[in-house]
C-alpha cells in the first residue's frame, strides 16, 4: 500500500521548500488589505485578531501531523516541516501583535491581561516556547545543537500546540465545539507517537 | 464576503432625520391629497415618537447593527444569526403572561401593540465581550405592559423566555447554553423606564437576528441581559434563573450592570471598542452602568456591586 504514495513522494520532492514562505504570507496580506477595505464585517480587528490565530494553529496542527503521514501513510512531507512551523509563529506572532496594536491598545492593561487572564497567561506561555524554536529552525543551529540536543528542545512543540488549544478553548463564551475538535485532533497526534515498546525498550537501552 | 457593497458615506454625511422625516410628510401629505385625502396612507417607516432618554451621540450603521449579532440559538459566529434567523416565523407570535399578574394570559402581537405609543430609544449598548454600539431601538417602556396585566403586590422579579424552535433555529442544536435562553430582572429594574420592550430598530420591524419580534432592551446592563425573541413573561417572587449565569455563575451574575470597575474573570471591563470604527478604532473608557448612572444608580444604593456583579 505505501508504494502507492511513490508518485506523490517524488512529485513532492521537485517542489522546493520555500515556496511555502511567499505563499504563506499571501493570506496575511490578503486579510490586512481586506480589513482595510472593510470586507470583514464591522469588526475587523476582532476578524483579523480570530483569523490569524486559527490559521497559526491549524499550521502547527500541521507539523504535528507530519511524523504521523509519514509513518502510517507512507507521505513524507518532513522537508516541509521547517517552513510549516516557522510560518506557525509568524502567524501567531502577528495574532499577538494585532492583540497589542489594535485591540488592547493600553500597555497598562496589556501587563494587566497577560498576568491575571488564564487564557492569555497560557498563550502567552504558549507564544514564548515557541521562540527558542522559531530561533533554532536553521540549519547553522541544528548543526550547532547536535541532533540530539535540537530533537529534545524541539519536543516543546508537543506543549506548545496543546496549550495553543487550550488557549482557543478558554477565550470562546460559553463550551463551543470548534477549539474542542482541534484539541482532539493535536491530542490524536501526539497519542499516535506514543509507542510502549518503543518508549521501554529506548529506556532499557539508555540503562545499559 | 468579498465584493460586498461597501458604504463610504461617513454618518455626518447622510440627510439629518429630521430632514428626512419632512420629506416623507411631504410625500405623505402629497400622496393624501392623491388619494382624496383617504387616511391611512402607507408609511415606509414605525414612525416612532424621539424621546428625551435618547443619547445624541451618533448611532452605528444599520450594517452593523443587523450583521453583528450575539444570537446563539442561530449559531455562535456574530454573522451567523444574519445568516440564518430568516428561518424563524414571527407571524402569528404569541406572548405568554402569567405567573404573579392579575390577568395571565397569551397576547398576540397585536394585543401587546395595541394602545401603545411606539418610541424611538436611541441607546449605548454595551456588550460583556467589551464591545459596543449606539443603537436606534424602537419600542415602548416594559412598565406600560407590566401595569397593564396588573403585577401583583407579592411579586419581586420578572423572569423571561425566548423561544426554543429546534427545526428553525440551528444554533440550539448544540448545547452551548441550556435553552431555552432565560433572562430576569428585578421587579424595579423592570419598571425603571429606561427598560423598553422593542419591536424595531432604525424606525423599521426588528429584523430576525436583532430578537424579532419582541426583545427586551436594558441599556445599563451588558447586552446578554436584553433577551431577543421573547415568547413568555413570568412574574415571580423569586429571584429567577439566568442563561449565561447558569452556564458559568462566576462570569456572569445576575444583576449584570456595566461596570468599567468589576472585570470579566477572562478580560477587563474598563474599556470598549465602538464597533464600526474601523481597523484603527480607538478604545473609549467604559462608563458606570453604561452612563445611565443618573436614572438607575439609586436602584442599587447600598449594594456592594462587586459582590452582586
Amino acid at each position: 500500500m505505501l508504494h502507492l504514495m511513490d508518485p506523490i513522494n517524488s512529485a513532492l520532492r521537485r517542489v522546493p521548500a520555500w515556496l511555502l514562505y511567499p505563499l504563506g504570507a499571501l493570506p496575511v496580506a490578503w486579510l490586512f488589505w481586506a480589513g482595510i477595505r472593510g470586507d470583514l464585517g464591522v469588526d475587523p480587528v476582532k476578524a483579523i485578531e480570530h483569523w490569524l490565530g486559527l490559521w497559526g494553529l491549524w499550521l502547527l496542527i500541521a507539523t504535528l501531523a507530519i511524523t504521523p503521514l509519514q509513518r502510517h501513510a507512507g507521505l513524507r512531507l518532513v522537508r516541509f516541516r521547517r517552513a510549516i512551523g516557522l510560518l506557525g509563529f509568524y502567524y501567531i506572532a502577528a495574532h499577538l501583535a494585532v492583540w497589542l496594536v489594535l485591540d488592547v491598545q493600553i500597555p497598562a492593561q496589556i501587563w494587566g491581561d497577560i498576568l491575571k487572564r488564564p487564557y492569555i497567561t497560557i498563550g502567552m506561555v504558549a507564544f514564548v516556547l515557541m521562540i527558542p524554536l522559531a530561533l533554532t529552525s536553521n540549519n547553522w543551529a541544528l548543526r550547532r545543537l547536535g541532533g540530539e540536543r535540537w530533537r529534545r528542545l524541539h519536543r516543546l512543540t508537543y506543549l506548545v500546540v496543546p496549550l495553543g488549544a487550550v488557549h482557543f478553548v478558554m477565550v470562546v463564551k460559553g463550551w463551543q465545539v470548534e477549539p474542542f475538535y482541534y484539541l482532539a485532533a493535536i491530542l490524536g497526534l501526539l497519542a499516535l507517537r506514543l509507542r510502549p515498546g518503543r518508549m521501554l525498550r529506548s529506556r532499557s537501552a539508555a540503562r545499559t | 464576503m468579498a465584493g460586498r457593497w461597501k458604504n463610504d458615506l461617513t454618518w455626518s454625511q447622510v440627510t439629518p432625520k429630521a430632514a428626512w422625516l419632512n420629506r416623507r410628510q411631504v410625500i405623505a401629505a402629497a400622496a393624501g391629497l392623491a388619494a382624496g385625502g383617504i387616511a391611512g396612507v402607507a408609511r415606509a417607516g414605525l414612525s416612532a415618537k424621539p424621546s428625551q432618554y435618547s443619547t445624541v451621540e451618533e448611532p452605528t450603521s444599520y450594517e452593523a447593527v443587523t450583521t453583528y449579532n450575539n444570537f446563539y440559538e442561530f449559531g455562535t459566529g456574530k454573522d451567523d444569526p444574519a445568516r440564518n434567523a430568516h428561518m424563524l416565523t414571527t407571524e402569528g407570535w404569541q406572548v405568554q403572561i402569567d405567573g404573579l399578574v392579575d390577568k395571565p394570559g397569551t397576547w398576540t402581537m397585536d394585543d401587546v401593540l395595541a394602545g401603545t405609543t411606539l418610541e424611538e430609544r436611541i441607546y449605548r449598548f454595551r456588550c460583556v465581550e467589551a464591545w459596543s454600539m449606539v443603537v436606534p431601538w424602537v419600542g415602548f417602556e416594559l412598565a406600560d405592559l407590566l401595569n397593564r396585566v396588573g403585577v401583583q403586590p407579592s411579586a419581586k422579579y420578572v423572569a423571561f423566555e425566548t423561544a426554543l424552535r429546534p427545526e428553525e433555529m440551528p444554533g440550539v442544536r448544540t448545547r452551548v447554553l441550556d435553552w431555552p435562553y432565560v433572562e430576569g430582572l428585578r421587579l424595579d429594574e423592570a419598571m425603571n423606564p429606561l427598560t423598553i420592550m422593542a419591536t424595531g430598530v432604525y424606525d423599521e420591524p426588528m429584523p430576525n437576528q436583532n430578537g424579532a419580534p419582541i426583545r427586551l432592551v436594558v441599556p445599563w446592563k451588558y447586552g446578554f441581559k436584553s433577551i431577543k425573541s421573547i415568547v413568555r413573561i413570568t412574574l415571580t417572587e423569586d429571584e429567577p434563573p439566568t442563561s449565561w449565569n447558569k452556564a458559568n455563575g462566576r462570569e456572569y451574575g445576575f444583576y449584570s450592570n456595566v461596570n468599567p470597575e468589576v472585570s470579566h474573570p477572562r478580560w477587563s471591563q474598563a474599556t470598549e471598542r465602538e464597533v464600526g470604527g474601523g481597523l484603527l478604532a480607538k478604545r473609549k473608557p467604559t462608563l458606570m452602568f453604561n452612563g445611565y448612572g443618573q436614572e438607575v444608580a439609586s436602584l442599587y444604593d447600598g449594594m456592594d456591586l462587586a459582590k452582586y456583579y
